[in-house]
Order: structure tokens, then sequence, then C-alpha cells
């Protein structure tokens, strides 16, 4: 436990405090980034992108063994999953533009293919003596448990250089992915701008191998975003609410992990994130899953209201219990079922509204106005002051509420 | 130079230019073939559509209307043909161009709210690097008055209804203030509200000199709201003033059998059907 403290006040020793706060640069990456990856409606993509970095490290570790190297440098291994997760995206771009295959069927291919050779690249270089101590398996879950000085360096800037560029391409993608005709008609190059925002995925990915593996990192990008989507309904602000979320999953879950180095550090990553996901599910206002469900119970009472007032003015029996709580709760009825004199007065209000939407509906057929009729909005709110006036004229008489409620 | 022959069908399979485009024309296009796979949508296609005018393309389902919007735009790839926008090709001159899409072309559940949609309009204005200024922002926000919804700045585009939604994509694009818009029907499934109140931001535009072209399917309010017409079926068929060109002869051209003479009828052309 004081391990942890010591982590999350980043007193746990200068690597652990340089991964920590790398891991969280690349959560900020992640979720910024995801949130186009996630409008443009290409989530998937990036996970046969991430799969496709498997080969590459196997590959950069064979090539750097061979060149008399220490193989297990982090860049080479980087450069190495980068060439072939950016090789990955082209052969599925290509099968989608020029075969009869839809974009799924190549995800598909290429994250089997992809990561079948990896896998298999990776068992033999566990059968050869340099490889046996490399811990290339920590790409697949991602691990800091060892991570160099340099390693967290790498990680921080290339995390730092993916936020600005995500900065800085923020409109033209935000664009390409609500209206990409638009984009186009206006002089933006859509197809250049996705291969962007596509590298932008490959990079994240690429620097977030060795801290939360390939096989999770889809889910750093996709999940700060739909957590971000409860709370705010602009793109500008998706961007830097998943970016804050990414960020914090990122520093709570390596700080976590330099504590207990015996758990991968992906999968605790991606659980902060997921934490925040599942608290913003059911207690984000307006679109949580608690504020929904209590938007609907006010709207079932005013439904009710509304009837057991029509039905009052109209000397219509209430059988509703619940209508009958209600108008007895707000005192517009006696305990008996007699109506109040406020009940009276809304009654007649309610009568006299509904009156003017009937009158309302027939004045005005082809206006659109009255297709905002649902029963509950009330007239002042669609028509203007003079409108309501030539209703009122043309029902006639002033109101009275029928005698003898 | 007077463009091609006007307001007589054209003969099936012509494709001689009709020479250099004239260089006043808002939107001049020659020789524009555009295909889905191997199957053309818009064959051999030349056009040229008049200055301080409001222009319909009409033609059934499937003719090709709105690919020719979008090849001339080049939000579509074109096979061949050469595009200008008042005399300079047409990816040179994109500040003068205000597109607006069909409705049901983008995701309506987009995280945005209308102001800004609208202010999608300046980007290209604005730059990578630059901020919205206040006088943009206003701007946004005028043009937002100017289709009637200046209280909708702030509300998610989600919860607009369909009239709305096509209000907002024309405040978008008077908000680049171009001299030629293009229109991607406009009027389609929008409710009458609505469809006045553009047809009134369109003949304020055309007033102001601005060139408007509408892909258009309602053939009834053509000559209410057109000058100029442009008929097509793949091919061109015919393209001139509403008066001359908009007859019975032509639009059995283009549309064959598909337009009943009653319907025919109730549109009060001169002249016979053929």
């Amino acid at each position: 436990m004081t391990g942890l403290l010591a982590a999350l006040t980043l007193q746990a020793g200068y690597n652990a405090t340089l991964v920590t706060l790398g891991a969280a640069l690349l959560g900020l990456a992640a979720g910024a980034t995801g949130t186009f990856l996630f409008l443009r409606k290409r989530a998937l993509v990036a996970d046969a992108v991430a799969h496709a970095t498997l080969p590459g490290v196997g590959l950069a570790f064979l090539a750097m063994v061979a060149l008399g190297g220490d193989g297990r440098s982090l860049p080479g291994l980087l450069i190495g999953s980068a060439v072939t997760a950016g090789l990955g995206l082209l052969v599925m771009e290509w099968i989608a533009r020029r075969t009869r295959l839809a974009e799924d069927a190549a995800i598909g291919a290429v994250l089997g293919s992809f990561f079948g050779l990896g896998v298999v690249l990776l068992t033999v270089i566990q059968t050869m003596s340099a490889g046996r101590q490399a811990g290339l398996e920590g790409f697949l879950l991602g691990s800091t448990a060892g991570m160099l000085f340099q390693d967290g360096l790498v990680i921080a800037a290339g995390g730092t250089a993916a936020v600005l560029a995500t900065w800085l391409l923020r409109r033209p993608m935000t664009l390409v992915a609500f209206d990409p005709g638009y984009a186009a008609a206006l002089g933006y190059d859509v197809r250049r701008i996705d291969l962007a925002m596509m590298g932008l995925v490959m990079a994240v990915t690429v620097i977030g191998l060795k801290v939360v593996g390939l096989i999770l990192i889809v889910a750093m990008l996709i999940i700060p975003t739909v957590t971000a989507r409860f709370w705010t309904q602009r793109a500008g602000r998706v961007v830097w609410i998943a970016g804050a979320i990414g960020g914090l999953s990122g520093y709570l879950g390596a700080a976590i992990s330099a504590s207990a180095p015996a758990l991968p550090t992906g999968p605790i990553i991606v659980l902060m994130a997921a934490g925040a996901f599942v608290l913003s599910l059911f207690f984000a206002p307006v679109r949580g899953v608690l504020a929904s469900a209590l938007r609907h119970r006010r709207f079932q009472a005013r439904v009710h209201r509304r009837q057991g007032l029509l039905a009052l003015a109209r000397h219509d029996p209430i059988r509703e219990p619940f209508t009958l709580r209600l108008l007895r709760r707000e005192g517009l009825i006696r305990p008996d079922g007699v109506a109040t004199d406020r009940g009276r007065a809304q009654a007649a209000r309610v009568l006299r509204e509904e009156r003017r939407w009937a009158e309302a509906r027939s004045l005005h057929q082809d206006t659109g106005l009255t297709g905002r009729y649902d029963g509950l909005t009330p007239i002042e709110e669609v028509f203007t002051p003079d409108e309501i006036a030539e209703i009122d004229r043309r029902l006639g008489r002033p109101f009275a509420v029928p005698g003898g409620v | 130079m007077t463009p091609g022959p006007l307001s007589v069908a054209a003969q099936d399979g012509r494709l001689l230019d009709s020479g250099a485009p004239p260089p006043d024309s808002p939107l001049a296009i020659r020789g524009l073939t555009v295909s889905y796979g191997e199957r053309p949508a818009v064959f051999s296609v030349d056009a040229t559509f008049p200055a301080r005018a409001m222009s319909a393309i009409i033609g059934p389902n499937g003719a090709g209307k709105s690919t020719l919007l979008k090849a001339a735009l080049g939000v579509i790839p074109r096979v061949t043909g050469e595009v200008r926008v008042f005399g300079t090709p047409v990816e040179r001159a994109r500040d003068r161009i205000a597109y607006v899409p069909q409705r049901a072309s983008v995701d309506w559940d987009f995280p945005t709210t209308v102001i800004d949609v609208v202010q999608m309009g300046l980007y290209r204005k604005v730059g990578l690097l630059g901020r919205m200024s206040g006088a943009q922002t206003r701007r946004a926000q005028d043009c937002l008055a100017r289709v009637g919804m200046a209280d909708f700045a702030p509300r998610q585009i989600g919860q607009l209804s369909g009239g709305q939604q096509q209000r907002v994509f024309l405040a978008r694009a008077l908000a680049q203030d171009a001299d030629l818009y293009l229109l991607d029907e406009p009027f389609a499934g929008v409710d009458a509200a609505t469809e006045r109140a553009i047809v009134e931001v369109l003949k304020l535009l055309r007033a102001q000199g601005k060139a408007v072209v509408a892909v258009h399917h309602d053939l009834s309010t053509v000559r209410g709201y057109f000058d100029h017409v442009f008929l097509i079926n793949t091919r061109r068929i015919a393209e001139g003033p509403v008066a001359t060109t908009f007859t019975a002869a032509n639009l059995h051209a283009t549309y064959g059998g598909r337009l009943a003479v009653a319907q025919l009828d109730a549109l009060a052309l001169a002249g016979a059907v053929p």
C-alpha cells in the first residue's frame, strides 16, 4: 500500500516516475486521437493496425541481433512495429478500394494474418539463446517492469508529439468525420486527412506497445471517447475530456503497476478507463442511465397530471391510482376524489389550452408549428401572443369552468 | 460566345465538344463523365449555368443529378471532363463555391451543435493554426438568423427537425460568403415553411448577383423558383431558360414513360406530348 502511495505521488524512484508520466501522456494522446477514430467509425481498423505491429517487433529484434546489437532496444523495436503496422494499414486500404471485399473483411484478413505471423516469429525467437530474456511477450499486454529511462523518454516525447498533431488537425479531422463530402467541396483532401488520422492512431499504438500492449491499445483509443460522450455534445470538448480520462487512467494504471510489478500494465490501465466509463454510464447528467430514468419519471408524472386535470374538467372518472395519488399530493383533489378550488382552476386552464390547440391546429394546418402539439407543450412556447389572441377571438366566449366540478 | 444549342433535345451519343466554356459562367462543365464501377452515371455532359440566376438540375431518380454536382465539385472523381468556375478551374476557385450536400449524407447524432456546424463554413478562412475571431463568430450567428434559426445556436443537431437541419446546412454555406451556391435537393423532405424560407434566402442571393444551382425533384415548383433549367438523364437532354426549355417535349425526352400524361397536364406546359 505504501508502495502504491509512493508511486501515485511520484516518489517511487526516478524511472517509475518517468514511466508513470509517460503513461499519462500516452493516455492523453490515445484519448484525444481516438475521438476522431471513433467519430469516423474506424475503431476496428485501429485494432487490426495494432495487431499488425507484432511481426514488426519480431523482425526488428531478429535484425538487430543479426547486426550484432542488443535486440531489446526500444526505439529499434518500435520502428520495426511501425513498419509492419503501416504495411497492414496500406493492405487494408488496398483491399477495400481495389476489391469487392468490404472493410470488415479486410480488417479480419489483415488482423489474423499479421498477428499469426507475429506469434510465429515470437515463438522462434523464444528458442534462440538471445531471445529467451528479451521479454518481447511484454508487448502483448504491456509491461513497465524493467523499463529504462530512455524508454520512458521515448514514450513521453511520442505522446506529446501525438497530442500536438491532434490539436493541429482537429478542425479538418472533425469536418471529415462529420461531413466528408462538404470537406472535399471546401478543398480538403479527404484521403490525406484520413491517412493522417490513421497515422496518428498508428503512432499512439506504437508508442503504447510497451505500456498498454497491442491487444488492448484499441480500448485506450475508444473507451475514453465513449466515456466523454456522456458528458458533452460538442466534438471539441469530447477530445479534451477523452484526453483527460485517458491521461488519468494511464497515470493511475502505471502507478498501480509500479507497486505490483507482477501484474500486466495494460489491463490495469484499461480497467481504470473502464471504471470511468461505468461511472459515466450511470451517473452522467443528461445522458447517463440514472438521469434519463429520472427524466422519464418526470415525463410520466406530467402526462398523468395533464390527463387527470382534463378528466376533472370533463367530469370523467379518474381510475389510475398513480394519477389519483399525484393529484392528491399536489392538493388538486381532496382525499375523497373531489376537486379542490385550485384543482378546478388548473383543470379549467388545461381545458382552455386543449381548446386553443384544437383551434390552432385547424388554423395553421400546414405550418409545421402544429406538429409540435404533443399534449404537453404550453401553447405560449409555440405561438406568439398575437397569434394566441387570434385563436381566442375565434373561440369566442371567455372560458368558464363547467359548473359543479 | 453563346453556349451550345439551347432548348433543343440533344441527340443521343452527342460527343462533340461545344467549344470552350464562356469565361463569365459561374459553372461551366465540358465533357464530364462519371462512373460507378464500369457503369457511367453521367456521360459526356456539357453544361453552362448562367450568372445572377437560379438554375435547377432536373431528371428522374438515378439520372445522375447529384452525381453531376458532386463530380463538378471534385467530391467524387470524374473519368473525364473539365469544370470551370467563373472561368478558372474548379480546384482554384474553392473559396468562391459554397456547397449544400444532401441532408441524409451525414450522421445527425454527431456530437456537435448548430453553431459549430455553421462555423465549419469558416474553417478554410481560419486555417490550421488560427482562432475563430469574434467577428467570425458573429458572422456565423448572423447566417443562422438569415435562415430564421438564431435561437437554435447552442442546440445539439440531433434535436432538429428535417427542415431545421436543411436550414443549418444552408447557413453554413452562407457563412462561406461565396459567389456560387450549389445545393443538392435542398427541398427534399422539408416542411412548407422551411421551403419558403430557403427560397427567400436563395432569391436574395440572386438579387445580390450570386449564382444558385440546385438539384431539384419537384417539377411543380420549377417555374415558380427557377430561371434556368438543366435536364439530365445520364446524358444532357436540354438546357436553357425555364420559359423555353421546361417544355412537355423536353420533359418527355428526360423522363420517358415515367412521367404520366396527367402529371404533365398538371404542369400546364406549352407544347403537346409527342
